[in-house]
Formats: C-alpha cells, structure tokens, sequence
C-alpha cells in the first residue's frame, strides 16, 4: 500500500468515524468537535487529491467561522439537551433502516458507474503547470465573475440577515446621543447660583 | 490506487451518515443544523472528486459556491435559533409551531 493509500484511509476513516459522533455524541458540544475533526480531515482528503485551495478554505471558512458560530451558540443557549435526546433509541429502528436504503443505493450508482461514451474532456481545463489556486481565479474571476458576484450578495445578505434577527434595543439603558451632545450650550450645562452667605441653599 | 470510487463512497457514507442524524435528532435544531452542514461536506467531496479527476476546474469553483451558501445559511440558521430561544425559552422542534404551518 502506497503512503497516499494510507494516508487516504486514514483520513477517510477518521472523517467518518468522527461524522458518527457528530450525531450521536450526547453533549452538543462534543458534537460541535467532531465536525470541526470532520472537516480537517476532510481537507486533508482535498489535499491529497490536489485541491489545495478547496482544502484551506474549508479549514479558513468552516473550521474558523462557522463551527465557531455553532459553538459560541451551543454554548449561550442555556439548554436541557438531554431532554432533547427523548426518542433517540424510538426513532433509532426507521432512522438506521431510511439510512441503510439510502447508503445502498448510493454505493450501488458508485459501484455499477461509468463514464460515458460521450464524455469529453476538460471543458476549462486544470493547467498542470499553474497552481490550484491560479487555475481557480483564471476560471472564477473571467466566465464565472456573475456569479461570484452573486455569491458575495448572498454572504452580504446573509450578514445583514443575522444582524437585523439579533440586534435588539434595551430599554434602560443609557446610550451615547451624539447629536444631543453636540447641541449642548453652556447656558444649558452650567447653572450659576448665588448663595447667600450663611443662609444655605 | 485510490481512485474516484474511493472518494465517492467516502462521500456517499458522510451523506448517509447526515441525513441519519436528521432522523435521529429529530428534537434538536443544532444538531439538525449539524448534519445539514454533513450532507453539503459530502456534496462538495463528491463535486471536487469529480472535478480532479475529469480535469475540469469547474466542479471546484462550484465547490467553492456551495461553500458561501452553507456558510451564509448557518450564520441565519443560528440567528434565527438565537431570536427562536429568546422569545420562547426553547429549541426544541416540536415548539416551534407558533405560525400553526
């Protein structure tokens, strides 16, 4: 067995294994890890199949951004989750029987699958002699550029989204007014008293 | 030689495994969030296994995507879960019928 070979199924096996957890462990979580441990390993499956930026922005996106979202919010929401878990052996019987189908089924299209006749070759081509990254920007900044645009739509709406769901005005609480400091007048801050002496206010 | 029906039977297994999680935790929302993000994991193995090995760079921009979508759809899902638990104390699914859909 090859290095790659090896380290192929060391990857593959850690990525499913820890998948496993991920829906099964009983603590939210442990389950937030495991799919950060899914996703390293993941990328590590990229890059030994030569998608190097594919790897690293998984790594960036989904290991630093999203699973630390999910992770900051297991841990606000102050949750019973073993209630959560009621019906977890009930739902056990047709969950695991919906999951063999599904899995034969697709081992079956992977087992008896081939290419077509048909099929040409590279339409947009890997260039071997450029990096992965280079031959994705060739590709994402020229005939894809609309839809990179789009995609950056969705991520600004995404973002205005979940800013305007979570913001929210507390009443009681004092905030800076700066159009009300910066009417302010002396007359209006300072009031001078005179007291006469040895009566008191 | 590990070639692309390795890389599509790892695939297909995580998507199994993501949509059993569905199935199994059917009370919590953040594990169901959880398994979502699975399920797109094994689509993007399979469209960068598919990409490499055909030779075609297309199928990792694609990847690339699906990326943004599940990022952006993870930053509202939790959003959403965060406004849900404040206005109503729980996550659990079956509390979530306040629209009577």
């Amino acid at each position: 067995m090859s290095l790659a070979a090896l380290f192929f199924y060391l990857f593959a096996g850690v990525a499913v294994a820890s998948a496993f957890m991920v829906i099964a462990s009983r603590n939210p979580v442990h389950s937030v890890l495991f799919l950060i441990l899914t996703f390293v390993n993941a990328s590590g499956l990229f890059i030994l199949i030569g998608a190097e930026y594919i790897a690293m922005l998984l790594i960036v996106v989904y290991v630093g951004a999203v699973a630390v979202l999910f992770l900051f919010v297991v841990m606000m929401l102050d949750v019973d989750f073993v209630e959560l878990r009621q019906g977890f052996l009930q739902y056990l019987p047709v969950g695991v029987l919906i999951g063999l189908v599904f899995l034969a089924e697709l081992v079956l299209v992977v087992g008896s699958w081939t290419f077509g006749a048909g099929v040409t070759g590279a339409v947009t081509s890997a260039a071997p002699e450029v990096s992965n990254a280079v031959a994705i920007g060739r590709v994402l900044y020229t005939d894809y550029v609309y839809f990179f645009q789009a995609a950056g739509f969705i991520l600004l709406v995404a973002m205005i989204g979940a800013i305007v769901l979570t913001l929210r005005h507390k009443e009681n609480v004092k905030r800076q007014s700066i159009p009300v400091q910066n009417a302010r007048t002396k007359a209006m801050a300072i009031d001078v008293v005179k007291v006469p002496s040895g009566k008191g206010l | 030689m590990i070639g692309l029906p390795h890389y599509l039977t790892v695939a297909a297994i995580l998507f199994t495994l993501g949509t059993l999680g569905i199935f199994l935790n059917r009370k919590n929302v953040i594990v169901i969030l959880m398994s979502i993000e699975l399920i797109l994991l094994a689509v993007n193995i399979n469209l960068v296994a598919f990409s490499i090995f055909l030779g075609n760079i297309v199928g990792q921009v694609f990847a690339l995507f699906v990326l943004t979508v599940a990022a952006a759809e993870a930053a509202i899902g939790l959003a959403i879960l965060v406004v849900f638990y404040r206005n109503r104390g729980s996550i659990a699914v079956e509390d979530i019928n306040t629209m009577k859909g």
